[in-house]
């Protein structure tokens, strides 16, 4: 393992200045994807700054009805929060779907986004890969992709983004805070995480030297009928092969609003624009929640290995929407 | 000085009940020390640096700027690395697997095979050097596939012949009312204890000390003694706790490279293994193809018994994972074969792993069971229960305690199997389908010679040395219940000590006759030491010390069928639309002998009844073809079942003492996995209708197949 440098930061441009435009350095959250990859070598910093100082560990509601959440929330608060469990169930569901209990309590919500794929070839530097070494190429088109993207992937990359809590924060539009040396800056989550194409090694689209401050969640009144549903090869502990992020709201057996968000299907968490389209005015019930999931998945494009992937995310997404129509109908 | 005094009347028996590991408390508070972590003056650290390639030559390594980094002391590799020793048969009755053969050649044959190992004064410069080592190979074409099938398959003995055949196979199964006919799968599984190999080696006066963590320190003496042409004598190993073996800590390359480090530099040196080296180094189970055909009569009695397995080993070494020889003790037939075959592939070497053999084997035969019960419309256990044979189904030999049948009446009791209704995919439980299944199990129950000391001393306590290995198992604390019983002593005056080659000779933990060797050997010492204190003999300061030796009396057993017995018991839920299937609870109803100490035994079975489920459900290692290695190497990418995947588990024994055996103690550390797969794969085919024969039942697979019938 590489020798680095270690140093904290106790205020935002502070730490700003402290990573400066030096490609080697990079920010501590809690560290429980980073010093795993330094481990394994696909990380070689030669300095750390770490941010868990930062005054970013609060929860606050906006004036608009949403929530500001800072970038060193731990996974742990946020899902413990009890406005996020009132105003976004799924969001704390979502965040309790993953890791554990120990790694919630170290991880952030600004290196939750920022966490790397888990894809097998991504993680063993002996193997080519295109997102670590551009160019080497994507050994897992051909060779192992049971949990590889049936969206938006190219054939240069099919890993899936590992967030639950991303897939959560995206159906619910949130907003992307954070600094950089010429001043604060915001993204929309749904323009965050940028296009695979021939560029899988570029994952965001944070100017460089940027830190993430926070996440704002607009207000969303059909978040408090939400729900995160996981599927996963165990019952605990393992990431996602396919999740969904529903919220619902019904008028009169029609979908008067419809969030839905799907993961483990492409790079970045996937927002079902066209699900939702469909769903919106439908009469309420399983045939709309099909047609919805069918149109989204129409643009799916499995691999030998993943076609699986197609029927669970329609059957996910039929499943969480009745069980969410039949909760409200209570 | 004092005399010796047997408390009076006769105490009550320490066999039998529940003591907490007598070194727990180390263990708990750090104090016990594992072979990573035992300090040393002037210790270096050795990397071992694997091959990327999957075959090949090795072309050159770049030693030179790797020996000008930080810290660094050496590059070993095989240019420089002193010559071994392989023409030779170990303990185990085979050659070496060359894999701990380090350095010996240029050829590599498979990925993750030893290249080299970088020396350093730090553990994380040694890693850095070896991570920067630049080694170019001339590269072959290579080999890994295990699908489809297999023409250059061929029969290997391992610990039992390869193959074995009576009566007229077509025509029994012509004869027969119901055929079964199917094939199953088994992934590559591989063991990954928690506490990762580890050695350190040193040169001490003349004698060559290693800390290791292993399943039997003089099984590893004679390893290295032979390998680096020492005496044996002059080789000690110690092994004092150990986290966990599985069958997979035996002589590897790390021990060997450490100690042709220590040799070279003439300073103690530590090689560790990494999580992911050790998927490559450590040995794993073979993936298995398995044909099972059964014909029955109507009424579900066998006619005939086909069992053939092919599994995978190594260009340079052969290890055969003997599946199909559990039918050899189950079944009877008139026409009854069974072939256990490998084909040679460029990957590492498999090795045994908990019930190498039996279970992947009785994943097969027992599913296949499950199959002839549903054409024949005979309930699961009265198919087995028909089909009890008297005698050994191919040795002949009459069953020393078989008590299937006792298993399967208790256990059908306490899981309610009465009220179960035969037929697949009735159970509902809102979306997910709901489904039970059993399976037999069984497991020799073998002894090896082996030697014990028991010691008296005048302050009135004893101690036993025994090189026995107590791998997570609580061994330490069973040997001294069995210690204290056989001097008629309580056990807080009895200390055992083990894993320490200078005891002598003795089992290796391994193949569950551990406990039943070393039993027999601390008995027969203890039993004479107490019939010598009973002279009245003053006892000296330094004890009065017997020494035993079973192989006389191993020798003079009657030949018999010894094995422990098992029934399993499982509940599933599938939501055949995501595919996710999870255990509600599981039963274990065993009859293994004399059982030492309930708490640790019970650890035991349910240890082995929850990598049941892992196996059934979660276990696969994932190779990739273009590279010949693996994809997700680590704990990440690998899936154990997690507390949340351990539903409500029980498990407890019958009694199953045998007054003819010297012992009476049998095997428990491999039965407990042994069926269990089956039985979840049973109740999978009884919630959904599907049969599933290749594991593990992952979500895709319950997806592609659905539900049928339904």
């Amino acid at each position: 393992m590489r020798e680095f440098g270690y140093e904290r930061a106790y205020d935002v441009a502070g730490a700003v200045a402290l990573l400066g435009a030096d490609p080697d350095t990079r920010f501590l959250g809690g560290g429980t994807n980073l010093v795993d990859l330094m481990k394994s070598g696909v990380e070689r910093p030669a300095r750390l700054v770490d941010i868990r100082e930062l005054p970013l560990a609060g929860i606050e509601p906006t004036p608009e009805g949403g929530l500001r959440i800072g970038a060193t929330v731990t996974n742990g608060d946020l899902a413990a929060h009890p406005e996020v469990r009132r105003r976004y169930p799924a969001l704390a569901q979502a965040v309790l779907a993953g890791a554990s209990g120990q790694l919630r309590n170290m991880a952030t919500v600004g290196g939750n986004l920022l966490q790397r794929t888990r894809c097998g070839y991504f993680t063993d530097v002996t193997k080519p890969c295109n997102k670590r070494v551009p160019g080497s190429g994507c050994p897992a088109v051909a060779g192992e992709h049971h949990n590889g993207a049936i969206l938006g992937a190219s054939e240069h990359c099919v890993a899936v983004h590992p967030s639950d809590m991303a897939v959560a924060l995206t159906a619910f539009d949130a907003v992307v805070r954070f600094e950089t040396a010429d001043g604060p800056g915001e993204l929309p989550l749904a323009d965050f995480y940028l296009p695979v194409g021939d560029t899988p090694h570029r994952e965001t689209a944070l100017p460089p030297g940027a830190l993430i401050t926070g996440v704002t969640l607009p207000p969303a009144p059909v978040a408090a009928a939400s729900r995160y549903r996981k599927v996963r090869e165990r019952a605990s502990y393992a990431f996602a092969i396919g999740s969904v992020a529903a919220a619902l709201d019904i008028r009169d057996g029609v979908v008067h609003d419809a969030r839905l968000a799907l993961g483990a299907v492409a790079s970045r968490p996937w927002r079902a624009v066209t699900a939702e389209r469909v769903l919106t005015g439908a009469p309420a019930g399983p045939e709309s929640y099909a047609a919805a999931a069918d149109a989204e998945l129409a643009a799916a494009r499995p691999l030998p290995h993943n076609a699986y992937k197609v029927d669970l995310l329609r059957n996910l997404v039929v499943a969480v929407l009745t069980d969410l129509a039949e909760e409200a109908a209570r | 000085m004092t005399a010796f005094t047997t408390e009076t009347p006769a105490r009550a028996a320490s066999v039998g009940t529940a003591h907490t590991r007598v070194e727990g408390r180390d263990k708990v508070t750090g104090a016990a020390r594992y072979a990573g972590e035992v300090p040393f003056a002037d210790l270096a650290h050795g990397w071992l640096v694997l091959s990327t390639v999957a075959r090949g030559r090795i072309r050159a390594l770049d030693s030179e700027p790797v020996l000008a980094m930080p810290g660094v002391l050496a590059v070993l590799d095989h240019r420089n690395a002193p010559r071994l020793e392989t023409d030779y048969a170990g303990l185990m009755g085979s050659r070496p697997d060359p894999t701990c053969a380090v350095f010996q050649h240029d050829r590599v044959p498979h990925l993750g095979w030893p290249v080299a190992l970088v020396v350093a004064e730090t553990s994380e410069q040694a890693r850095e050097a070896a991570e920067a080592l630049v080694v170019h190979y001339e590269q072959a074409d290579h080999d890994v596939d295990f699908t489809g099938e297999h023409p250059d398959a061929y029969p290997l003995d391992g610990h039992a012949p390869a193959v074995t055949e009576k009566g007229d196979l077509d025509a029994a199964l012509a004869a027969s009312a119901v055929v079964v006919d199917a094939e199953y799968t088994t992934p590559e599984e591989h063991h990954n204890p928690m506490e990762p190999h580890a050695a350190t080696a040193r040169w001490d006066g003349g004698r060559l000390e290693v800390v290791d963590s292993n399943q039997g320190a003089t099984w590893v003496v004679g390893e290295l003694a032979s390998l680096f042409s020492l005496d044996p004598a002059s080789v000690r190993v110690r092994s004092e706790h150990v986290g966990g073996g599985f069958g997979s800590k035996g002589v590897r390359a790390h021990q060997v490279a450490a100690v042709m480090a220590a040799t070279l530099l003439q300073r103690p040196v530590r090689v560790v293994l990494t999580r992911r080296q050790m998927f490559s180094l450590a040995g794993y189970r073979s993936p298995t193809t398995q044909r099972v055909r059964l014909g029955a009569d109507s009424d579900g009695r066998l006619r005939a018994l086909e069992h053939r397995s092919v599994s995978l080993t190594s260009t340079v070494h052969e290890f055969v994972e003997p599946s199909a020889g559990v039918a050899r003790v189950m079944y009877d037939a008139d026409a009854h074969h069974t072939a256990n075959r490998v084909v040679r592939r460029d990957v590492p070497t498999p090795t045994w792993m908990r019930a190498p053999g039996e279970a992947p084997g009785s994943f097969a035969l027992e599913a296949a069971l499950d199959e002839l019960a549903e054409g024949c419309g005979v309930d699961p256990i009265e198919l087995r229960l028909r089909n009890e044979p008297a005698k050994g189904p191919v040795s002949g030999l009459p069953f020393a305690g078989r008590h299937l049948a006792a298993c399967f009446r208790e256990g059908a009791r306490r899981f309610g199997w009465a009220d179960r209704d035969p037929r697949p995919g009735l159970r509902r439980d809102g979306r997910l389908l709901l489904g039970t299944g059993t399976a037999a199990a069984s497991f020799p129950a073998g002894a090896a010679p082996s030697t014990a000391t028991a010691t008296a001393y005048p302050d009135g306590t004893f101690t036993v040395r025994i090189s026995a290995a107590d791998i997570g198992t609580g061994a330490r604390t069973a040997l001294t219940l069995v210690a204290a019983d056989a001097l008629q002593v309580s056990p807080e005056r009895v200390r055992v000590r083990i894993g320490d080659s200078d005891f002598g000779p003795a089992m290796i933990a391994g193949g569950s006759m551990g406990t039943r060797s070393w039993s027999w050997a601390i008995t027969v010492a203890a039993g004479e030491l107490r019939e010598r204190l009973a002279l009245g003999a003053e006892i000296p300061a330094e004890g009065i010390t017997v020494r035993s030796d079973t192989a006389a009396a191993i020798g003079a057993l009657a030949p018999a069928e010894r094995h422990s017995f098992g029934a399993q018991f499982a509940e599933v839920s599938v939501d055949v639309t995501t595919g996710e299937v999870r255990v509600r609870r599981m039963l274990g109803i065993f009859a293994a002998g004399r059982i030492v100490n309930p708490l640790t035994a019970r650890n035991q079975f349910l240890g082995g009844m929850i990598w049941g489920i892992s196996m059934a459900l979660h276990e696969e290692a994932v190779r990739d073809r273009a590279s010949g290695g693996h994809v997700g190497a680590d704990l990440a990418g690998y899936h154990v079942a997690t507390h949340a995947d351990v539903p409500r588990i029980e498990a407890d024994w019958i009694d199953d003492t045998d007054p003819d055996d010297p012992v009476g103690i049998k095997g428990i550390g491999e039965i407990g996995i042994v069926g269990a797969a089956a039985a979840i794969a049973n109740a999978v085919w009884h919630a959904t209708g599907v049969r599933h024969r290749s594991l593990p039942i992952r979500p895709d697979r319950v997806i592609a197949a659905g539900a049928s019938g339904v």
